[in-house]
């Protein structure tokens, strides 16, 4: 692995081995029976008919439940834990707490930061303090409110703003600034005198929660010495090598099982503490444990895109040439080292050309849940700053918002050692076909010529985005098994996060070896039957493991090439796979069909290994979006009604067009959520506490939120460089330039300017008072 | 509201209070916090005051209920608090009903009790005793999906497919009172349930064509 693809934040921390490489020689698919069909989810009968075991799901005999207690205040001090009354309660099994023996067990924040997984010190709201196993969830949730804690109250800091202030709450006593992050290139005072327009402006974008729908959690059994786990997770290896390394237990006697998981969007990339104390609590009963979080745990203590306030002046000529870009932005891992700024510059840096730009990014302690990757670390809040930039400077330099994105498209990365060229972009195709099927020039020109004197407004937005991974890279090792009667299993150790990843790889599978998708049997995510793989996250899994399986199922068909060369008496090299048949392309009346083949017959089975090969050397990989909004602003009341949406994506090849659509849509949702609707509110000066731990007050968007009239476009270039498949990432660009495109549209509709998460009506009826002023 | 405690932090100067308070926590009291004080969390005081004459129950208790689930009678012993939702997935293993937020918000656990959609998890189980429960695995036919399962699958009217169960039996209760739905009326009837991963526009499209295959 190259030095900047361990650094990913999906790779974190964890062992990630080396795969062989992959047979030379591949080349890309010229023409597709099967990939790129709209076709229904292999796994779709399982999903809709209940069948589905998921991880919360399972329910074992004689299992447990587990229930954890957790600190309610911000910061203090677990000064004694009672749990005499507690352990006496009806049907209770077992109590922990930071004075048990078998939880006397380090937790490592981050390779420096370690603390006691009880820890007396507790920096966050929802730090664990004790634990329980009952006979049902219930008797668990008696027991743990029976527990008495004496806690040490100390002063707290909530707000990333306030947290490096003199005299404030130290979180941690090596105080509260983990990190300062630099980075220069070309002269930026120089290019703000180059430039006719200099505007500046600070953004905020306020705290966002994971909340998957499937709770945080699963089921633990022990046999003798070998530990299962059924965990709702997104890396079965990655929980594997946690837990081994935390449990002292060898990689062999922990298996990790997810073959279903509802969903994480990256809160469920690693083990939580949780998995480790359902472990503890089934060891101590010797019975298997049902640990799953309850859903106001999950806004506190599993993670959340932090909050951040960022800073940009930009420099632009007349004719739309940006001269420079300048950014400081200040973000909050929450009480444990986490990746609070992470990447949230990265769009300045590299999405548009500019020859003179700097960034200063500072991570800092406040008492609040740590932070977890959230779909595109660090893009929708960067896409939140400088797509409004842009749209501010086409307004000072009158021009069209569009046009002054497509005068400034880089084919390198200009963020990157040595400016590497990416093997496809396609932002101007996104930005061009998207502003035709949108019909921009149309929608301005009308909008422009509509009265403004009425409280309802119309107005649209665009803003453009690409991601800094999802190109993919190895480890990963596939098995493609082709049975004697033609028909094939398909063994991957990759979740499907709800992306259709199985699906995708089935049809990889049929394309090359033309079984039925729907046939193919999927076994994956099991650290005891499948390969390693990396977590599905950083839209890596379908150009990670799609060129793996392809690798897999062309081994099996060079086997199955060989088989029919004995039995045709022919040459290997001139056979090929129509249907059920292998022919010979020399001699066509020369063809066997498979289930007749000698060889198969003999062996019973084929197995064909793929291994996912290293990136192109100096190039890079990513993709790019652009999506495109129209809104109504009332006046009056400050809602905005959504009206149509467009989103255009270059991804690569389309490997399922109604997965890809499904994506498309599901990322413009959790957009509309992060600009509009989501924000963690801590009760800063009182308290400390999260005020609105539930989905009552914290609001995702739900069918009425989100526009009927939705578009996706794909801008479809095969990446051919890229890897065998063709395929790029799409899970996290979906929703980086969503929330941006729509404060365009309202800033097109009203004049105003909103330029902090989120847009609720109560926020922009005292802007458009403020403005009217 | 589950492990939210509610402290009783207006002991200054570190004394010790090992009577529960009753009531909520005064805002005020909330100010002195921060301050250094130790503090004692005791959490077992939610509990509202029965009426006088009210019959106890003592927790742990069991109580027999009869339920009608898919057409087949299960007799069981029950605790009273125990939620419709919780007797389905850990006791009898009806997993096809999932659990979301426990606390009516989500729509997750939606099941169908006498042709109404329900939540499950707002649904006491001694409540549903001589209803008509139908859960997600009650819609098949044997192995046959039936047709808002169906629909779902041709539309992709999912992704990670947690919350989709709960939308199956929302759309297949909506269509029961509304058989021929606008799409506005489809996007107000499903509003009340929640998905993550946003697969909003396929489940519009699902209900559309569910719509359809039902008439056939």
């Amino acid at each position: 692995m190259k030095k900047d693809d361990k650094e990913l934040y999906f790779a974190q921390n964890i062992p990630v081995p080396e795969t062989p490489m992959p047979a030379a020689g591949v080349k890309p698919w010229q023409r597709t029976q099967v990939v790129g069909k709209p076709l229904p989810r292999v796994d779709a009968y399982e999903r809709v008919s209940g069948n589905a075991a998921y991880p919360s799901d399972v329910v074992l005999s004689d299992m447990l439940y587990a229930a954890i207690l957790r600190c309610p205040h911000p910061s203090a001090v677990v000064k004694d834990v009672d749990t005499k009354v507690a352990e006496k309660m009806t049907g209770v099994r077992a109590v922990l707490n930071g004075a048990s023996k078998e939880a006397d067990i380090q937790w490592a924040w981050s390779p420096d930061v370690k603390t006691k997984l009880f820890d007396p010190q507790c920096r966050f709201e929802g730090e664990v303090v004790a634990a329980v196993a009952a006979e049902t969830l219930y008797q668990a949730w008696d027991a743990v409110r029976a527990i008495k804690v004496k806690y040490e109250v100390l002063p707290f800091v909530s707000d990333e703003r306030r947290s490096l202030d003199a005299g404030g709450a130290p979180v941690h006593a090596s105080g509260n600034k983990i990190k300062t992050d630099k980075y220069e290139r070309g002269d930026v005072a120089k290019g703000f005198s180059e430039a006719d327009v200099v505007l500046e402006q600070t953004y905020r974008n306020e705290c966002e929660i994971h909340t998957p729908q499937e709770l945080h959690g699963g089921v633990v059994k022990w046999d003798g010495e070998s530990l299962t786990i059924w965990e709702s997770t997104q890396g079965v290896f990655a929980v594997q090598a946690r837990v081994a390394e935390v449990l002292h237990l060898p990689l062999s006697r922990v298996r990790v099982i997810g073959h279903y998981m509802g969903g994480g969007f990256g809160s469920k990339l690693q083990a939580d503490k949780s998995t480790i104390i359902a472990a503890l609590l089934a060891k101590k009963t010797a019975r298997p444990v049902k640990m799953v979080l309850s859903r106001e745990e999950t806004f506190i203590a599993v993670g959340n895109r932090p909050p951040g306030t960022m800073k940009l002046k930009a420099g632009v000529k007349k004719d739309g040439t940006l001269t420079a870009l300048e950014f400081s932005g200040i973000g909050s891992s929450g009480a444990y080292p986490a990746g609070g700024t992470a990447l949230m510059d990265w769009l300045v840096r590299d999405l548009y050309l500019c020859p003179n730009v700097r960034t200063v990014t500072t991570d800092v302690y406040i008492n609040a849940g740590p932070a977890r990757a959230f779909r595109a670390p660090g893009h929708p809040q960067g896409a939140w700053a400088l797509e409004q930039m842009i749209d501010s400077l086409a307004e000072a330099i009158k021009m069209d918002p569009i046009d002054l994105r497509l005068k400034n498209i880089p084919a390198f990365s200009q963020a990157r050692q040595g400016n590497p060229p990416y093997t496809t972009t396609g932002l101007r195709e996104c930005l061009e076909k998207g502003a035709a099927t949108f019909g921009w020039n149309d929608a301005r020109k009308k909008l422009a010529e509509m009265p403004t004197s009425g409280h309802i407004r119309r107005g649209v937005g665009v803003a453009s985005a690409l991601w800094f991974a999802g190109g993919g890279n190895p480890p990963s090792t596939v098995i493609v098994k082709l049975f004697s009667d033609g028909s094939a299993n398909l063994n991957m150790g990759a979740s499907d996060i709800g992306t259709g990843t199985k699906t995708v790889m089935a049809m990889i599978v049929a394309e090359e070896l033309g079984v039925k998708p729907e046939a193919l049997q999927v076994e994956n995510a099991d650290t005891g039957t499948t390969q390693y793989a990396t977590p599905s996250g950083g839209s890596k899994t379908v150009p990670t493991e799609a060129p793996t399986v392809r690798a897999a199922a062309l081994s099996v068909k060079q086997q199955l090439f060989d088989l029919a060369a004995a039995d045709l008496k022919t040459n290997a090299t001139h056979l090929e796979l129509i249907g059920d048949e292998v022919v010979s392309t020399q001699d066509p009346p020369k063809k066997i069909k498979i289930a007749n083949l000698t060889g198969l017959k003999k062996r019973g089975m084929i197995v064909g290994v793929g291994y996912r090969g290293p990136n192109p050397e100096g190039k890079v990989v990513n993709p790019f979006a652009a999506q495109f909004c129209e809104v109504e602003v009332n006046m009056k009341t400050g809602e905005v009604r959504i009206i149509r949406f467009l989103a255009t994506h270059d991804s690569g090849r389309v490997m399922n067009r109604l997965t890809f659509d499904n994506q498309v849509f599901g990322g413009i949702t959790m957009g509309i959520g992060f600009g509009m609707t989501e924000e963690r509110v801590l009760d800063k000066n009182q308290t400390g506490k999260m005020l609105n731990k539930s989905w009552h007050e914290y609001k995702l968007p739900t069918m009425l939120d989100v526009p009927a009239d939705m578009t996706s476009l794909p801008i479809e270039l095969p990446d051919n460089e890229a890897n065998i498949s063709g395929a790029k990432g799409l899970g996290e660009p979906v929703t980086i330039p969503t929330a941006a495109a729509i404060a365009n549209a309202v800033f097109h509709a009203t004049g105003v300017r909103v330029n902090e998460t989120p847009m609720s009506p109560v926020r922009l009826v005292k802007m458009f008072a403020e403005a009217k002023k | 509201m589950k492990n939210e405690k509610d402290d009783n932090e207006d002991k200054k100067d570190g004394a010790e209070n090992n009577v529960p308070l009753q009531g909520l926590t005064r805002r005020g009291f909330l100010t002195t916090i921060g301050t250094g004080a130790v503090t004692l969390a005791v959490s077992d005081k939610l509990h509202a005051t029965p009426a006088a004459d009210a019959e106890m129950i003592e927790r742990g208790e069991m109580t027999k209920v009869v339920l009608n689930i898919n057409g087949r009678k299960y007799r069981l012993l029950v605790e009273p608090r125990w939620s419709l939702l919780y007797v389905l997935r850990e006791q009898l293993g009806l997993t096809g009903t999932k659990v979301g937020c426990e606390r009516g918000e989500c729509g997750t656990c939606t099941v169908i009790i006498d042709d109404v959609p329900r939540y499950a998890c707002m649904t006491l189980v001694v409540e549903a005793e001589g209803t008509k429960i139908t859960t997600l695995e009650g819609l098949m036919k044997g192995e046959e999906l039936g047709p808002v399962q169906n629909a779902f699958v041709e539309q992709d009217a999912f992704q990670c497919g947690y919350c989709t169960p709960g939308q199956i039996m929302a759309v297949e209760g909506f269509l029961r009172k509304n058989p021929d739905p606008s799409t506005e009326e489809i996007r107000n009837g499903m509003s009340g349930n929640l998905c993550r991963c946003g697969a909003y526009k396929h489940i519009v499209n699902a209900a559309k064509k569910a719509a359809e295959l039902k008439r056939l």
